[in-house]
This record gives C-alpha cells, sequence and structure tokens, in this order.
C-alpha cells in the first residue's frame, strides 16, 4: 500500500538512480537525440528531493503533485511535461493512500499518453510503462522484468520524438526515456511499496 | 482594445526574442510576450517562463506559438493551469506568428485568422 512515507521514499530513490546513472542516460540519449536526458533528469529529481525534504504532506496526491511540479518546472526537456504529467495523472488518482498501484500507474501512463501522443512500439517510455502495469496487476513485478521491458526498446524504431528523425538507425539502441522510466520502477520495488 | 494576444515560445531566448521584436514591427497594439529557453537561459523549455509570458500577456485570450515539440508539451500544460483561454497553433513558427499577428493588429476574427494561417501548419 501506498503511503506518503513510502510514496516520498520512492521518489528519492529514483533521485538517487537518476544521479548515480546520469551520465548513462545521456550517453544513451547521444545515440539518437541531443544528449541532455541524464543532466535535464538531475536538474529536475535534485529540485524535487528538496522539496519533497522542505514540505509537509497530508496526502500520496500531495507528494506527486509536488514532484510532479518540480520535475515539470525543471526538466527543460521533453521529458519535464512528460513526467510531470504522468505524476499529476497519480495526484489525481491518487487520494489519500492507495491500496492498489495498478490503477495509479495507469492513471500515470495516461498522462504521458495524452502529453506525447505515443502508443505502444514507438520506442519510447511508453513501451516500458505498459509491460510494468501488467506485471503489476499479475504480481510479478521484478528488476528482471523492468530490464525485459527497457531493453526490448533496443529493437524498436522509433517514430515518435527526436529519435524518430533517427529512422532505421534508432534501432539498435536503447530509448532514454524508457531507461529513465525503469529506474522509476526500480526505484518503487526499492522503496517497499510492493511488499507492504 | 486588441482582442487577441500572442504568446512566442522558443528553445532558444534570443529566438523568442527575436521573433518578437519582428511581430511588433507589424503588430504594434497586440500584446505579444515571448518565453525562452531553460529557467537558467539555456536551450529548453520552462514552465514557470511560458507561465509567466501568458500571466503577463494584456489579453484574456492568447494564440501561442512554439518551435519544437517539446516547447509544445510544456505550452500544453501551461494551458491546463492557466484560466486564460488559450490557442495553441502548430503553425509554421516565423510564417504562422506573423500572419496571426498581423490580423490581430487589424482586430481579424478569430475565425480568419484560423483560416489563414491553416496552410501554415505543418506539425
Amino acid at each position: 500500500m501506498l503511503t506518503v512515507e513510502n510514496t516520498k521514499q520512492w521518489l528519492f530513490n529514483f533521485t538517487e538512480k537518476i544521479k548515480e546513472h546520469a551520465a548513462y542516460l545521456s550517453e544513451l540519449d547521444q545515440e539518437i537525440g541531443d544528449g541532455d536526458h541524464g543532466s535535464n533528469m538531475v536538474r529536475g529529481v535534485e529540485a524535487m528531493e528538496e522539496k519533497l525534504k522542505e514540505s509537509d504532506f497530508e496526502s500520496i496526491a500531495d507528494v506527486f503533485k509536488t514532484a510532479a511540479m518540480s520535475l515539470l518546472s525543471k526538466i527543460g526537456g521533453a521529458s519535464g511535461p512528460l513526467y510531470g504529467s504522468a505524476l499529476i495523472g497519480m495526484a489525481k488518482a491518487g487520494g489519500e493512500n492507495s491500496e492498489d498501484l495498478a490503477p495509479l500507474l495507469q492513471a500515470g501512463l495516461e498522462g504521458i499518453q495524452k502529453r506525447g501522443q505515443a502508443e505502444q512500439g514507438e520506442k519510447t517510455m511508453v513501451d516500458v510503462w505498459i509491460p510494468i502495469i501488467e506485471a503489476v496487476k499479475n504480481q510479478t513485478l521484478s528488476k528482471e522484468v523492468i530490464q525485459e521491458a527497457v531493453e526490448q526498446t533496443k529493437a524498436l524504431k522509433a517514430t515518435k520524438g527526436r529519435a524518430s528523425y533517427f529512422g532505421e538507425r534508432s534501432i539498435g539502441h536503447i530509448d532514454p526515456g524508457a531507461a529513465s522510466s525503469g529506474y522509476f520502477f526500480e526505484a518503487l520495488i526499492e522503496s517497499g511499496v510492493l511488499d507492504d | 482594445m486588441i482582442k487577441y494576444g500572442l504568446v512566442i515560445v522558443s528553445h532558444v531566448p534570443a529566438m523568442a526574442e527575436g521573433l518578437t521584436v519582428l511581430l511588433k514591427e507589424i503588430a504594434k497594439d497586440v500584446s505579444i510576450t515571448f518565453a525562452g529557453g531553460t529557467d537558467d537561459g539555456d536551450i529548453g523549455s520552462s514552465f514557470d517562463k511560458i507561465s509567466e509570458a501568458v500571466a503577463n500577456n494584456e489579453a484574456d485570450e492568447i494564440l501561442a506559438f512554439y518551435d519544437l515539440g517539446s516547447a509544445k508539451m510544456t505550452l500544453d500544460m501551461v494551458m491546463e493551469f492557466s484560466d486564460k483561454k488559450i490557442h495553441l497553433l502548430d503553425a509554421a513558427f516565423v510564417e504562422g506568428a506573423y500572419t496571426a499577428a498581423t490580423l490581430a493588429q487589424g482586430n481579424a476574427s478569430l475565425e480568419d485568422i484560423m483560416k489563414q494561417v491553416e496552410p501554415l501548419v505543418i506539425k
């Protein structure tokens, strides 16, 4: 079950992971984008961490909303509105606390898709969110499942986002947004939300 | 009083400002505000800067133009939070804004503006 505390922990874990893997995310982005995904995400999650630490929260909706506004304001690239929309979607679905994670993540996915207009198979973060939500529903989420979801974007041809300019040449590279989303869900596992 | 204002959003501060200079040349009475780059003035989009450009625009109804995709997504989000009526136009950045500014200066109707911008929609 999600509580204010473990939701915050989830987002702090996400912050740590992004900082740890920032160079790798930018490297992925250099292959099929403009090479700033790592540094953009770091700017966003650091601002988010600061806000989450300095505020008191009544509900998980508040936590997600605060996180959303930080990412939206500070990332500066397309990931800002995308992660912002995901978390705003989750805030709206959240309420005071949440028994069931899958509908919450589904609302996040809908936020992303509304903003970015991407469908499954277009080599975006959507390609990670969809199988992860399935796994959460089936109670089979693991780091292996996440890894697999991220890795399968390698074989896809990008048809959305800047990577789509590369056409066939986008094949063979992991999508950077898919990779950072992978860290988001690894952070979820490590927060203990699934065990409680 | 001119009914429609323009908001210009670019990834680059100098581009947003430069286009605004061009537009003001032909639309002196239209409220035109702009947002360029990230909070730090780097290349990108800033939710706060765009929100400010919308808030500071003297018109209650706004025609918004942007250069690239992530500026559009950030604009989309600003629209969700703003009380103002904002029309997001997917037109060629310079030509679209120039056409709309010219027509807004002449107090054209929204219908007329949209009709003339329509052929310039490229994204």
